[in-house]
């Protein structure tokens, strides 16, 4: 096994093989498992504010239901529509992809960049909502006539918290979204391989389903008993 | 096998084939990242264990008389920071995990090369927080960083060491990631799950801990980073917050980070009993699956650092009893090591002398860490020496000489050269001894209640703590002296060859330092692991 046989130069490789897989598939298995795993530490990662949510709302019930009426249900509402919308293009984006159809595959990237980024333009809107009526956590709060004024800081603490962290989740996908949309009208993509748009597609839903989780933690909470929408 | 003696030396290996500074920063080879990582780890123990002097010196007498109280707090917090952080989690997933993962599974590199250099750079980025502390005045609020003095009342600079662990962590995670997809996908035609060496199975259950537990501790910095540094609070009551859910969600990454640091070592040690024993190990199934127990219950136990809080009794009482579970699969590993070195022809090569060390103090580390488990016993013991000694049992007795262990056992895989025989094993003496006595008087000083992070103590307690300064002088120079023999053999050292240990595993079967693309031809696995001959058919039966 020592001999001195020179090692295999680049194998030609129509589907982008790289060095030390053997096989497309295997390289596609790896990165499709990598993704799934990645996702497995996000959760992880917004697991941990989950639990403290869930903690001081188990603790602190009443603060949170009125603070909840605080959030604008319309807007949210709005902005989850948005979020599912731009799945939905998103996973037309990968299924015109595995057909090859590259028109198609960058019409609805950049159809799901726009969707997401109305959300984040909605979002912050939201958020400049809340500073003007002094509800970002901190000196500027104010909460006049509230019952619990310190835990009702506390909701919107997790609310930025949590919201904020999605966001930053929404905001690095946007930047993934721009590449890809580049990658693809280049042609980088074809039926035979187009993993990073898949994969990046994962992702994406992942960013979604935790927001069809934070909408109703933060924006539905006790809505039925408090008279409707506000 | 047909080879060519006189060339070895010039044989194209991962350390020749390409030469150049950027060579080695771009590179995208498991091996050379490992080495980059060696570079980096070994510089951030030199500098945490310049701490680990300083915290020694200053308690060799009883007065505060070379720091302040405040001085004191940032060394023992800096000292506590870079072990934990940037030593012992990176140090043998990063460095021997990296070198030796795919070398094991017949791989050509881990999965993912590219993340894999990320990792190292992450790493790096952390360590630029990591100094910058360091230069510009410290941090007082010890590793755990406990609210609300973290956040409110702490002088240091918390943001940043909380920055810098929170970098690290995607460094962990990245590595833990690229394992899991390595292991599942890249193993060599024939080499079944339970084919697989007992490192890799190590691995393989560090990283599940890796991938779930480091995405907690990041979350929870990062809330800790906005209560302190923008005043969105979670866990200081002034907020309307709990300092206790802080200590639950830290403890809920930082106590399986431990079976981070110790579960690599333990796959070291089974590689190492059975090559110097050369016998199969004993019970290889249950090793390899007492590997994924420790990483399952070690995740259901963290409450156990929570016995004097205001963690309820009940809740204590099933953390009490889960840690004491957590015991049985360590203690199978030890008891499978001791039966595979029983009526074996052990030789006593420097790997296995710091393999019979991390098995006598590990198990002494753990034991004490059932008092510590016991809710009574641990309000008398909490906050003091006693945790101290029971954890570096653990961590030094451990995960570091299971670090020198295998850094002896592989070293001439990694450069292809022997290191000196008997300085490596008067090394290994002196840890041992430094070791002991530097940490078993602390033992009696806890159980005595000198407590924990304190620069002054009562004059009663000079004696064990001089032995203890004494001891860590040996130590000291215990891994000084590696340090010496390491380099020298760079040039010096004889050839290694492919495989010096006689051992069975798939990295000896390709040359030393091995080619860049591992094997020239990927190789076949026909064989169960540690298949040692005749004898061993004699020895199943």
């Amino acid at each position: 096994m020592d001999s001195p046989v020179a090692v295999v130069p680049e194998i030609e490789n129509p589907a982008a093989l790289q060095h030390h897989f053997e096989t497309p598939e295997q390289q596609k298995d790896s990165a499709t498992i990598g993704m799934w795993t990645f996702l497995l530490t996000e959760i992880m990662f917004f697991g941990g504010l989950f639990l403290a949510y869930f903690a001081y709302r188990q603790a602190y019930p009443l603060a949170f239901a009125s603070a909840s009426l605080k959030t604008n249900l319309l807007i949210g509402a709005f902005n989850t529509t948005v979020l599912i919308c731009s799945s939905l293009t998103m996973a037309l984006g990968v299924h015109f992809a595995a057909l090859g159809k590259k028109n198609l595959l960058v019409v609805f990237l950049i159809l799901t960049l726009i969707l997401g980024g109305a959300f984040l333009g909605v979002k912050a809107y939201e958020y400049h909502d809340k500073w003007v009526h002094h509800e970002v956590p901190g000196p500027h709060f104010e909460c006049e006539g509230c019952v619990d004024a310190q835990h009702t800081q506390l909701f919107f603490s997790l609310y930025f918290g949590m919201t904020g962290l999605h966001a930053s989740h929404m905001i690095v996908g946007a930047g993934v979204l721009l590449v890809l949309i580049w990658q693809a009208h280049r042609g980088k993509f074809t039926a035979d391989w187009y993993t990073p748009i898949e994969n990046f597609g994962l992702y994406w839903h992942f960013v979604d389903i935790v927001w069809i989780f934070l909408f109703p933690l933060l924006y539905l909470i006790d809505r039925s008993g408090q008279g409707g929408i506000h | 096998m047909i080879t060519a003696p006189p060339v070895v030396q010039t044989k194209r290996n991962y350390i020749n084939a390409e030469a150049g500074l950027m060579s080695w920063l771009l590179t995208k080879d498991h091996k050379r990242i490992a080495i980059l990582y060696l570079y980096a780890v070994t510089f951030f123990f030199i500098v945490g264990g310049m701490f680990a002097a300083l915290i020694r010196i200053e308690l060799a007498t009883p007065a505060g008389d070379l720091m302040d109280s405040n001085t004191y707090n940032k060394v023992f917090t800096m000292h506590g920071v870079i072990m934990v952080f940037f030593f012992l989690i990176p140090s043998i997933p990063a460095i021997l995990g990296n070198f030796l993962v795919p070398l094991m599974i017949g791989a050509k590199d881990l999965a993912f090369p590219r993340i894999n250099l990320l990792s190292w750079y992450i790493y790096m980025l952390a360590g630029v927080f990591g100094v910058f502390v360091l230069v510009t005045g410290g941090v007082d609020t010890g590793w755990t960083f406990y609210t609300p003095f973290s956040t409110s009342y702490s002088n240091g600079y918390v943001v940043m060491t909380a920055m810098a662990a929170f970098i690290m962590g995607f460094s962990s995670i990245l590595t833990g990631l690229n394992f899991i997809v390595t292991v599942h996908r890249m193993r060599a035609p024939g080499l079944t799950w339970f084919r697989l060496p007992l490192f890799i199975w190590a691995h393989y259950a560090t990283a599940a801990v890796m991938i779930l537990g480091t995405p907690v501790i990041a979350v929870t910095l990062f809330l800790l980073m906005l209560e302190r540094g923008l005043h969105i609070g979670f866990f200081d009551p002034a907020y309307g917050g709990d300092p206790v859910l802080f200590q639950h969600l830290f403890w809920f990454y930082s106590h399986p980070a431990v079976y981070i640091m110790i579960l690599p070592s333990m796959g070291v040690i089974s590689e190492v009993v059975s090559t110097f024993c050369s016998k199969k190990p004993f019970g290889y199934t249950f090793i390899a699956f007492s590997s994924v127990a420790i990483a399952v219950f070690g995740f259901l136990v963290w409450g156990h650092h929570l016995f004097v809080s205001s963690q309820s009794a009940y809740a204590g009482m099933v953390f009490s009893i889960l840690t004491f579970v957590v015991a049985i699969p360590s203690a199978i590993k030890v008891f499978n090591w001791t039966a595979t070195m029983y009526k074996a022809s052990v030789r006593l090569e420097t790997p296995m002398l710091y393999a019979i060390g991390f098995i006598g103090l590990f198990t002494i580390g753990g034991l004490t860490g059932l008092f510590l488990a016991s809710m009574g016993l641990d309000v008398h013991l909490t906050d003091t020496y006693f945790v101290i000694a029971h954890f570096h049992y653990v961590m030094v007795g451990g995960a570091i000489m299971g670090y020198m262990a295998g850094l002896h056992f592989w070293w001439p895989k990694i450069t292809g050269r022997m290191y000196n025989q008997l300085w490596s094993k008067v090394a290994a003496v002196l840890v041992f001894i430094g070791f002991n006595l530097t940490f078993f008087p602390q033992f009696i000083l806890g159980y005595m209640g000198m407590p924990r992070r304190y620069h002054a103590y009562p004059p009663e307690f000079q004696v064990l703590n001089v032995l203890s300064s004494a001891g860590a002088s040996i130590l000291g120079l215990g891994y000084l002296i590696p340090g010496i023999y390491f380099v020298w053999s760079l040039k010096y050292g004889k050839l290694a060859g492919p495989n010096p240990w006689g051992a069975t595993g798939l990295e000896w079967q390709t040359s030393s330092p091995p080619p860049p693309e591992n094997f020239e031809i990927t190789p076949v696995v026909t064989t169960e692991a540690y298949e040692y001959g005749a004898q061993e058919v004699i020895h199943v039966g």
